[in-house]
């Protein structure tokens, strides 16, 4: 079954850019996809579509049965309480605790405390940070940020992570801890992964679904694709 | 219970914040103070005012003094045109002989020399006593009466009275005004201040709406926190309104300047006042805060 279905959807930014231009795509549940391209290609934009930062200007954006681009501006949470997002920039609150960081997903949406409990401690453990959890962000480092960020975003239980270049700021090393928490997180959670990278080693490596974009066009959707330079 | 269970952590959020960020709350509280004590002396002013308003609309009268050779039937036509004049709201007719009969009870000797007179040479008059509808016009309502046949005088109140009704009620719409636009300059003040403490915590917004945060959950720390700011900006008007117009009203012993200036008594008055006070801080509060961070809702 299709998790996310695109279908003719084209993205014309306000200061009259086209960043997707006709875009076609079904991505399967469980799946595992890289969205590669070089700068412009239109791949953070469509990772910002699927979360509903953008809206597409034409088109349909089917995400685990929700018409995103129909979705009102009051109705987005709804959408968000589907998936999962991560960046490149970790976005953690300083003044909150790693377990604080992850809890408050779940806070912001009413959970109970006990409930709270058991899953903020299920994703620490599954990020492998459980003895961290009362370090702040600031005494963590890159790779570790980023992985209470990516506890954060599999805490609630998703059936979609979005990931957008979390790896960006990271070196080959701690990028491949992330690419294992994230392989692991798939497996075990049968959680849909999408990631948008230009990290040619690491898409390589995984042997994953590729779709790699160009000029806001896609170019192909290979099943165990690798980084092709030329397509690029 | 999940409301409730939001409802707590909203409340608390609000508290922490608005301890968080002291020096700014601090400043939304004063601007709301200062505001607050205006709004509250500009609507005791306004109440006092439209109080003697209405006390000396009800006191004033036309009173018609008809000639000395007003026939009986002279007098029906009178009161048949009276109907006619849309601006009457009632009269009451006294003949010659209703006035001196209570002239007589009023003063034993005045009695004695109107007896000296009888009915055809009787310095008295048939006269009408008239309430109008709009004491605005009463001045138009008078002139009309004076032109009326048989009509000797026509006087209404002290003369300055309808001026000093019309002085009132600009008065009024002045301080109505007044009042209106500080709360609309207060409403921007904390728009402006709670923005400033929003735009500290904007990380936080983007990562509740990431999350799935639905917009009333962001939305309500901010204006509870909106909210206690009102309540806490309310104090200082409230305890001067009660304590400050007690003091007011026994300085002058319930009269301004005249007799006619009736104060209004300050209890449940002040409380009353309080109340609007305390509304009017928290309402403003809640306005200030959710425009405040509408804009951060959206995307």
């Amino acid at each position: 079954m299709d998790l996310i279905r695109v279908r003719n959807v084209e993205k014309k930014y306000k200061n009259g850019v086209t960043a997707i231009y006709d875009l076609n795509l079904a991505i399967e549940k469980g799946s595992f996809v890289f969205v590669i391209g070089g700068s412009g290609s239109g791949k953070s934009t469509l990772i910002k579509m699927l979360y509903r930062e953008e809206k597409p200007t034409k088109g349909q954006i089917i995400v685990g049965g929700l018409d995103v681009a129909k979705l009102k501006n009051k109705k987005v949470y709804k959408l968000r309480r589907k998936l999962g997002i991560v960046f490149q920039d970790y976005r953690l609150l300083p003044k909150l605790t790693v377990y604080e960081n992850v809890a408050f997903a779940l806070e912001v949406i009413g959970a109970k405390k006990d409930e709270i409990r058991v899953k903020v401690l299920k994703a620490l453990e599954d990020v492998d940070l459980k003895n961290k959890v009362h370090n702040y962000p600031d005494q963590l480092s890159g790779g570790e940020q980023q992985r209470v960020a990516i506890a954060r975003a599999i805490v609630n239980d998703p059936k979609l992570l979005l990931c957008d270049e979390p790896t960006g700021n990271l070196d080959p090393e701690k990028s491949m801890e992330i690419m294992k928490v994230l392989n692991d997180i798939n497996k075990s959670r049968g959680t849909t992964i999408i990631m948008a990278t230009h990290d040619k080693e690491i898409v390589n490596k995984m042997k994953k679904q590729v779709v790699t974009l160009k000029d806001g066009r896609l170019v192909n959707f290979k099943q165990k694709g690798t980084y092709d330079d030329e397509d690029v | 219970m999940k409301m409730f269970r939001m409802l707590g952590r909203s409340i608390r959020d609000a508290f922490k914040s608005s301890i968080r960020n002291f020096s700014l709350s601090l400043a939304s509280i004063s601007c709301i103070t200062i505001t607050l004590i205006i709004v509250a002396v500009a609507i005791i002013a306004s109440v006092n005012v439209e109080n003697v308003t209405e006390k000396l609309e009800k006191d004033l009268t036309i009173v018609v003094f008809m000639e000395n050779d007003t026939t009986e039937k002279e007098i029906d036509n009178i009161k048949e045109t009276f109907a006619k004049i849309k601006n009457i709201d009632t009269y009451e007719f006294k003949s010659k002989i209703t006035v001196k009969n209570e002239m007589k009870k009023e003063s034993e000797i005045l009695g004695t020399v109107l007896d000296t007179f009888d009915s055809d040479d009787s310095p008295l008059k048939d006269t009408f006593q008239i309430k109008v509808k709009e004491i605005e016009n009463i001045s138009d309502t008078a002139k009309t009466i004076e032109k009326l046949d048989k009509v000797a005088v026509v006087r209404y109140g002290e003369g300055m009275v309808d001026k000093l009704i019309k002085a009132f009620s600009s008065i009024q719409k002045v301080t109505y005004g007044i009042v209106i636009a500080l709360i609309i300059v207060t409403v921007f003040l904390i728009i402006n201040t709670i923005k400033l403490t929003i735009t500290t915590r904007k990380r936080e917004i983007s990562i509740m709406r990431l999350v799935g945060a639905s917009n009333f959950t962001i939305k309500t720390p901010f204006i509870i926190e909106g909210m206690i700011l009102g309540i806490f900006g309310s104090i200082i008007p409230i305890a001067l309104t009660i304590y400050g117009y007690k003091a007011f009203y026994n300085h002058f012993g319930g009269h301004l300047f005249s007799q006619v200036i009736v104060l209004i008594k300050p209890l449940p008055f002040a409380y009353m006042i309080s109340l609007i006070v305390l509304g009017i801080g928290i309402l403003v509060g809640m306005i200030g805060s959710a425009s405040a961070v509408k804009k951060y809702l959206k995307v």
